[in-house]
Order: C-alpha cells, then sequence, then structure tokens
C-alpha cells in the first residue's frame, strides 16, 4: 500500500500543531495499513522543520523553492499534483485550516481523487477508507464513505487527534525537485495582517465571560458586562457576537481569535461549535448557561445551567454583588 | 462588475433539537426554520457593495428545491438582478463534488443563453451551516479554471476604493493600517478582464494574509466581512413581480451520471448523536437557586 502523506503546515517559522496530531493520526493509519508514513514539506529554507518532522515519519520529503516561502494555494497545488501522481501515496492529510481549505478541494477535483473535510475520525476497512465528521453545528456526526480510489484525500480538524511524542522515527530527509517554473501571477501573496492588540487582553484575565448569539441584542451585552464585572474578570465573545459589531475582534474566542485558558470561563448563550471550543476548552473551570440542552458547549463545561440567560444572568449578578 | 453568487437554503438548528430520521440518511426537517445559509447572506452583501460601487449586475445561483425560492427571493429583494434555482430530483444526494459540477455546469451554461452573464467574480458563503464541508466553492473554481481565495474577510477592487473597504477601514482600523492603496485609475475592462483585486484571507489566531488576485476569480467568504443588509418592503415587493428561472439536469446539458449519488465521490454512511464524552453536571432550579448552587460550588472549589 503506497504511503501515507502528512502535509507539513508552517507559518513565519513555526510549524503549526495541526502538523504533529495529523503525523500521530497518520502514524496509526500507517501502522494498520502496513504503509510508509511520510511528511510533506513545502517552503523555502525549511532544514530545521524537516529534521523535526524526521522524528515524527518515516521520511521528509523535502520541496523547496523560493516561490513556496508563504502558502500560496496555487503554488501548493502545482507542486502537490506533480508529487502525487508520481509517487501515488494512500491518503494525503492536510489540516482543515486556512490552508487545507483553501487548497484541498481543488488539488482533490484537480485529480479527480475523493475528499473528505473536517474529519474527526479516519478508518481504513481493508483499502476502502471512512471517516466521521460532524454537521449542523456539532449535534449530528456522520460516517462518511470515500468512494474507493488508489489515492484518498482527507482534511483533518484541528485539535481533533492528540499528539503525544514517542520515540524518534528517524525518517530519511528526501529532497525532491520544485515543478514550479515561474511566479504565479494571478494569485500573489502580498503579507500578513496582524491582530490588533485591544485595550484588554483576554488570554490574562483569570474570569472571562463570553458572550454568544444567544445574547440577540447589542443591548443585552450590558448583561454579560455586569456579571463580568462582578466577578472581576473581562467580557469576551464567540464570532456572531464579533461578527456582528458587538465586541471588537480582539475579544473573540476561538479559533480565528484568541484561545484563552482562564480558571474560570463563562459561556453566556454559546452554543459551542469547533471552531469555539477550540479556543477555550482548556479553561480550569467552565460553566455553561445555555437553553439548549443539546448545545455542544455542555460536552466541553463543567458546570451546566439549560435556562434562559435573561433570567439566569441577572440573578447570579445580583447575588454576586449582594456580598 | 458581473457577478455570480452562489447560496443555499438551510435549516437553522442553532437552537433547534435535532432529531436523526430512520433511515439515518438525513435529519428531521419538521419544524425547522430554513433561511439563507450565514455566510452566503455575507457573501450575497459584498457582492451588492461591489455592485453598488462598480455598477454591473448580480446573479444568484442556488441548487435546491422550490422552498428554496424564499431565499432566492429575499435577495432579489435586497437588490440582486437575476435569480437561478437549478432543480431536479436526480440532484438528490449529490455530494458537495456533485453540487459544484452542477453550479459550474449552471455557469456555463449562463454564459451561452440569451443575456449571457460573462462574469468577473463568483462568490459563496465559506462553509454551509449544515453540512459544515467548506468545499463547494473551492472545487467549483478549480472546475470553472479561475484563481480563488477561501476565507475571505475583506476585499478592495484595485484602483478603486470600494465601500466595504471605506466601512471597514472605520471599524477595524488596525487590519487595514499596512494596506497601500494603489493611486492607478480604475479602468473597466471586461472583455480582457483587467480587474484585480486584493483580499484578505482570515488565517486563525486573529492572523489574515492579503493576496493580490487577477479576475475573474472566486472567492468564498467569511462571516463579518460585511454588514448585511435588510430587504426593505418596497424591494421585497419589487421582488414577488420578479421571475425566478429554474433549469434542471437536461437544460444544464449534464449527464445523470454526473449528478446525484452517481457523481459524487463520497456517500454518507449513517448520521448519529455524537457520543457524550465528559457530561456537564447540570444544575436544577429557578434562577437564584442555580445562581446560588453554582456560586457555592465556585467558591468551594476555590474558583472565585
Amino acid at each position: 500500500m503506497g504511503e501515507i502523506f502528512v502535509l507539513a503546515e508552517h507559518r513565519r517559522g513555526e510549524l503549526r500543531d495541526v502538523t504533529f496530531e495529523m503525523l500521530g493520526k497518520g502514524q496509526e493509519l500507517a501502522a494498520a495499513m502496513d504503509a510508509p508514513l511520510a511528511a510533506v514539506l513545502l517552503g523555502h529554507n525549511v532544514d530545521g522543520f524537516a529534521a523535526e518532522l524526521a522524528r515524527h515519519a518515516n521520511q521528509v520529503l523535502v520541496i523547496a523553492d523560493e516561490r513556496l516561502e508563504h502558502f500560496n494555494s496555487e503554488a501548493y497545488q502545482q507542486v502537490l499534483a506533480e508529487l502525487i501522481t508520481q509517487r501515488k501515496p494512500s491518503l494525503v492529510l492536510m489540516g482543515h485550516s486556512a490552508y487545507g481549505m483553501d487548497l484541498a478541494p481543488s488539488l482533490a477535483t484537480q485529480l479527480d481523487l475523493p475528499l473528505v473535510t473536517d474529519c474527526v475520525g479516519l478508518e481504513f476497512e481493508d483499502r476502502d477508507l471512512f471517516a466521521v465528521r460532524e454537521m449542523y453545528g456539532g449535534k449530528v456526526s456522520a460516517r462518511v464513505a470515500f468512494r474507493p480510489s488508489d489515492v484518498y484525500v482527507a482534511t483533518v480538524r484541528q485539535a481533533a487527534f492528540p499528539f503525544e511524542e514517542g520515540a524518534p522515527l528517524g525518517g530519511e530527509i528526501i529532497a525532491v525537485d520544485s515543478p514550479l517554473t515561474e511566479e504565479i501571477a494571478y494569485r500573489r501573496f502580498l503579507e500578513y495582517v496582524e491582530a490588533a492588540v485591544g485595550e484588554v487582553d483576554i488570554t490574562q484575565a483569570d474570569v472571562v465571560v463570553a458572550a454568544g448569539r444567544g445574547i440577540k441584542e447589542q443591548e443585552n451585552m450590558s448583561l454579560v458586562e455586569k456579571l463580568a464585572q462582578a466577578l472581576g474578570g473581562v467580557v469576551a465573545g464567540s464570532r456572531p457576537v464579533v461578527d456582528a459589531g458587538w465586541l471588537p475582534p480582539e475579544r473573540q474566542v476561538g479559533q480565528s481569535g484568541k484561545t484563552v485558558k482562564p480558571k474560570l470561563y463563562l459561556a453566556v448563550g454559546i452554543s459551542g461549535a469547533s471552531q469555539h471550543l477550540v479556543g477555550m476548552r482548556a479553561s480550569s473551570t467552565i460553566v455553561a448557561i445555555n437553553k439548549d440542552p443539546d448545545a455542544p458547549i455542555f460536552k466541553v463545561a463543567h458546570y451546566g445551567i439549560v435556562d434562559d440567560l435573561f433570567k439566569v444572568v441577572p440573578a447570579l449578578t445580583q447575588q454576586l454583588e449582594a456580598k | 462588475m458581473e457577478i455570480i453568487v452562489c447560496v443555499k437554503h438551510v435549516p437553522d438548528t442553532t437552537e433547534a433539537e435535532v432529531g436523526i430520521r430512520d433511515d439515518e440518511k438525513g435529519i428531521k426537517k419538521e419544524g425547522l426554520v430554513f433561511d439563507i445559509n450565514e455566510a452566503d447572506n455575507y457573501a450575497v452583501e459584498e457582492a451588492l457593495l461591489l455592485k453598488e460601487e462598480l455598477g454591473g449586475s448580480v446573479t444568484v445561483l442556488t441548487v435546491g428545491p422550490p422552498a428554496a425560492d424564499e431565499t432566492l427571493r429575499m435577495c432579489l429583494a435586497k437588490g440582486a438582478d437575476r435569480a437561478v434555482r437549478l432543480t431536479d430530483e436526480r440532484f438528490e444526494g449529490s455530494d458537495s463534488f456533485a453540487t459544484a459540477r452542477i453550479l459550474a455546469e449552471a455557469i456555463r451554461e449562463l454564459g451561452r443563453r440569451p443575456s449571457p452573464i460573462d462574469y468577473d467574480l463568483v462568490l459563496t458563503g465559506c462553509m454551509a451551516d449544515d453540512d459544515a464541508s467548506a468545499q463547494v466553492g473551492v472545487t467549483l473554481a478549480e472546475m470553472l479554471g479561475i484563481p480563488h481565495a477561501a476565507l475571505v474577510i475583506g476585499t478592495e477592487v484595485e484602483g478603486a476604493r470600494s465601500e466595504t473597504f471605506a466601512h471597514r477601514r472605520e471599524t477595524f482600523a488596525h487590519r487595514w493600517e499596512t494596506f497601500a492603496h494603489r493611486p492607478e485609475t480604475f479602468a473597466h475592462r471586461r472583455e480582457t478582464f483587467a480587474y484585480r483585486m486584493k483580499v484578505h484571507r482570515e488565517l486563525e489566531g486573529g492572523l489574515h494574509e492579503v493576496l493580490d488576485i487577477e479576475l475573474p476569480a472566486l472567492f468564498t467568504i467569511q462571516t463579518g466581512i460585511n454588514e448585511p443588509r435588510y430587504a426593505s418592503i418596497f424591494g421585497i415587493r419589487q421582488a414577488m413581480k420578479k421571475q425566478i428561472e429554474t433549469l434542471g439536469l437536461e437544460g444544464l446539458g449534464l449527464a445523470e451520471e454526473a449528478v446525484g449519488e452517481a457523481g459524487s465521490k463520497t456517500s454518507l454512511v449513517r448520521l448519529f448523536i455524537p457520543e457524550v464524552t465528559a457530561q456537564a453536571t447540570v444544575l436544577h432550579g429557578s434562577p437564584e437557586e442555580v445562581s446560588s448552587e453554582l456560586l457555592t460550588i465556585l467558591k468551594n472549589e476555590g474558583v472565585i
């Protein structure tokens, strides 16, 4: 059986966590299928990454090219299409990240390969591949079959698979020639733009009171502000609240915002999309207030109150203020 | 600028109880409220802003049953010029790949029909709230053979400062500080697709990357890029008079094997309610009782 490819994801001099999570899962699949595990590394001046990846893979395929210094899905697609055609891996894993989401569908389409995105489970049955993924905001899971193929492509949810440092595999580092011949003029990377540093750094707070879609109106934000004040904490929010402009972007908790690990995280009217959970699940104590008993937030919360936040939050605030 | 927006009519399950059908191939849809997919709503707004700035037209496409007309009508009411619903019993069971193929064929077909659409830009939402695949947009771009950018959170047509840009400049001034505005005059040269656009793509942890992209192109739009408008009463009345065009398998010139389950590269084995590995301790009682109990627990555990 062909190799299992893991596309190493890196940005601004760092390998991203999802790379190691995929290598962990890749090792498990490779062992089950008796296939070699290959990390695929595209970049410019990435010898350090190659050495690091070699600890966790049987091979590291390095395509070094100055045109690969920054991620560009068009350049990545050209390189990977060539590599996949030549080496016929059995499975190509990528992160379900801003990079993988931009790359996997067009690559799979070009090569006419089956793709399943945002996988939280993957297993082979003989040579057939099955995935588990979530739908409807995490309320439903789906078992999905890939159409039988020599090569499968899957994107893997970030932080879904644990990575444990095992014995180094001492993989061989193999330089592969870059097939790129010219600059891709129709899609050019220009620069990174950093998130602003706001007046409050929510990652440093001991108590975070976070509001979600359930807060409904901007004027209701005062409820969470008062609660945060009574607890000596800061106000944060999930994506819908920031999208609506009720909180500035630097207060957003989740994959595209900040990751927080306070002593107390109080989720008010937050349903708990996976992108939000990634940003707060490591908090010491998590309390969720939501009227929907099936809200996925209750899967990570330690304490839950299934009730109307507009009744519970004022009661809670009042009792805190009375002391 | 001629813009095509692909939208999806989806059930809102954020606060609803979701049940699985007996055949395990879908959810029970009775009683659920359907609306335009959230990210698609932002994509429609982005298209309308670009049209208002530059002129041109907005065409809305969807793959779906007659009920999806509700979403298309709302797009027309907000200012879209034309709405086309792609519908056929044989489309049932299409995965993201087959759905993208239907859309791709429709976009090609619209280019051939009377009043052809020679588009500059195709927009989709970055992800549908129901299946959460985040696949159709980028797959469609590959099928159309045009460049793409996923998770777009800001756009600017080079040489022309758009409303969108000005709005976001105010709201998210810090995110745009390093933006060097190009002084070139904007030339509307559709024949040669002279447009280029700068787009901000949302990466993780609050970081954006800025790309320069040649049009025609496809962008998948992330929520929060703009402030979607509400339709006016006048707009809704006008939309009722507009015709929604429909196209089926034959109209698109697609083979039956190219759509539905046969044209798909993945298939749903079954749906199930996720196993709960850890369950929150749920506090019961009146708001006052649960508040008091919670504060006692937090105090005893030394959290507060």
